[in-house]
């Protein structure tokens, strides 16, 4: 198939993704990211990585029973951004409006592989994922992640922590090792994607300024539908 | 002779599997649904177990990690192009790994009541892109025999029209359908009720299942003759497999 995340999408709205290691703050920017767009009056829609009802329940299930492979971990989260993506991404994309997705094909690609998979067969797998306007990759040295991850808790759960791997029987250490591969194969995926990488190690409001300069430059010619000049409230808190 | 030249994967394969030391064989018997497959799966079955041979069967879906996910699913009709591929896919997935890798690598002869090319040409049908589906299910294995039980529509419908199985899903099951949704692509659209929507998508799939064939090398069988005939071909073609590869 061709590979519709390397083409340029038909759609009148604008896809925004953020991407990066747990801790690498890109949920908190992508949030301060979207109180901005809504101050400015843009329609904005807000969607999540893995939160879609068709598989979850197969998932957990596996995940309990410790009944996933590589392979099957791989293609039912796929299924699930397959479902997401048709029912929570392109609607919005084909009214015009600002999506801003925390997380998206990258996360597959970066974690699957390091789980097993092989790199090609995983991104062929998500052949029909819509290209992003703009993806925000958050690059932080592992050390920093690890600090802030690991202060503002006692325990990691078991896959979280990626102790079904062998890593070591050690949580910390068997986290440490899964986010530094994890880390490894998202500075491939940003050459080879053509990700724009934000110095995510920058104090929070440095960092916010850079990524409201990429965005205001990339909307320059997005024109919102009349019909969405009306000021959004639902899915802002 | 040796068959270790052979590609083992039709893609990209399980990286993390080592396949090396697979000893059994894995014969598919492929054809769409009301062809016969199953009941000529069963005779096989008894037959090769009467020579000796470990024979572990497969069929498709419901598999220990999907369970009733799929079905539950397709119930809601809430499915679109990708995730009922994909769906499929996870399912065969889990079966191959944990079910027929384990099996052929301990020796047995297994039995798989349709593989991957009916998902495939079930996706075509549906209009997925035909590479995508097929890069989607590189991890399986290349099977060491492919029967495909091939019919004309016009033979298939008195085999699926029965009063038996038309009574069985309508009442018995509780189902209130006499003829299956899926397997009358009832989702497509395609014709005002299910026997005119069952002709047209058996009929794509007939021809996708042709396009195909080649390619995926299918040993044909006439599946319009009788059950007794269809058989004899099969056991000729899986007992010739089967002195082929003895050691000589």
């Amino acid at each position: 198939m061709p590979r519709l995340f390397e083409q340029e999408h038909p759609y009148p709205g604008r896809l925004i993704i953020v991407e990066g290691i747990d801790g690498s703050g890109k949920s908190t920017q992508l949030q301060l990211l979207q109180k901005w767009l809504v101050s400015l009056n843009y329609r904005v829609f807000f969607t999540e990585w893995n939160s879609s009802a068709l598989v979850n329940e197969t998932i957990r299930r596996g995940k309990k029973k410790n009944l996933l492979t590589p392979t099957t971990f791989s293609i039912l989260h796929a299924t699930d951004f397959a479902d997401r993506l048709m029912h929570l991404i392109i609607p919005p994309l084909k009214a015009g409006m600002v999506v801003l997705a925390d997380r998206y094909v990258y996360t597959a690609f970066s974690r699957d592989v390091v789980r097993g998979v092989d790199p090609s067969w995983v991104r062929s797998l998500y052949g029909f994922a819509v290209k992003p306007d703009i993806s925000l990759y958050f690059r932080v040295p592992i050390e920093i992640s690890l600090r802030r991850i690991l202060s503002g808790r006692t325990t990691l759960k078991f896959h979280e922590a990626g102790m079904d791997m062998g890593f070591s029987d050690d949580p910390n250490e068997s986290f440490t090792k899964l986010q530094g591969k994890i880390l490894e194969e998202y500075e491939r995926i940003a050459v080879e994607q053509n990700l724009t990488i934000i110095d995510a190690s920058l104090p929070i409001s440095i960092q916010q300024g850079t990524i409201r300069k990429i965005v205001q430059e990339k909307l320059k010619e997005y024109k919102p539908m009349p019909y969405l000049r009306k000021k959004e409230n639902v899915y802002v808190e | 002779m040796s068959s270790s030249k052979k590609s083992v994967f039709l893609g990209t394969g399980l990286p993390y599997v080592d396949v090396n030391d697979i000893s059994g064989k894995l014969i598919v018997i492929e054809g769409t649904d009301g062809v016969g497959r199953t009941t000529q799966m069963e005779d096989l079955r008894q037959w090769l177990e009467v020579q000796g041979h470990g024979v572990v069967t497969t069929g498709w879906t419901r598999s220990p990690l999907m369970g009733k996910a799929i079905d539950e699913a397709k119930s809601g009709h809430s499915l679109n192009l990708h995730t009922f591929s994909l769906l499929y896919a996870a399912d065969f997935a889990d079966r191959l790994e944990h079910e027929i890798i384990p099996a052929l690598k301990s020796g047995f002869i297994v039995l798989a009541d349709r593989y991957i090319y009916t998902a495939l040409v079930r996706a075509i049908v549906r209009g997925a892109d035909e590479q995508w589906i097929r890069d989607v299910f590189g991890f399986a294995l290349v099977p060491d025999a492919v029967f495909y039980m091939k019919i004309q529509i016009e033979n298939l419908i008195p085999r699926v029209i029965t009063t038996r199985t038309l009574h069985e899903r309508y009442w018995a099951n509780g189902s209130g359908e006499g003829m299956d949704y899926w397997e009358s692509g009832m989702d497509l659209k395609l014709g005002e009720d299910f026997y005119d929507s069952f002709i047209e998508y058996q009929r794509r799939i007939l021809v996708e299942f042709e396009r195909i064939a080649k390619d995926y090398k299918f040993k044909v069988i006439d599946a319009s003759k009788g059950f007794e005939e269809v058989n004899r071909k099969l056991k000729e073609g899986i007992t010739a497999l089967l002195e082929e590869s003895k050691p000589a």
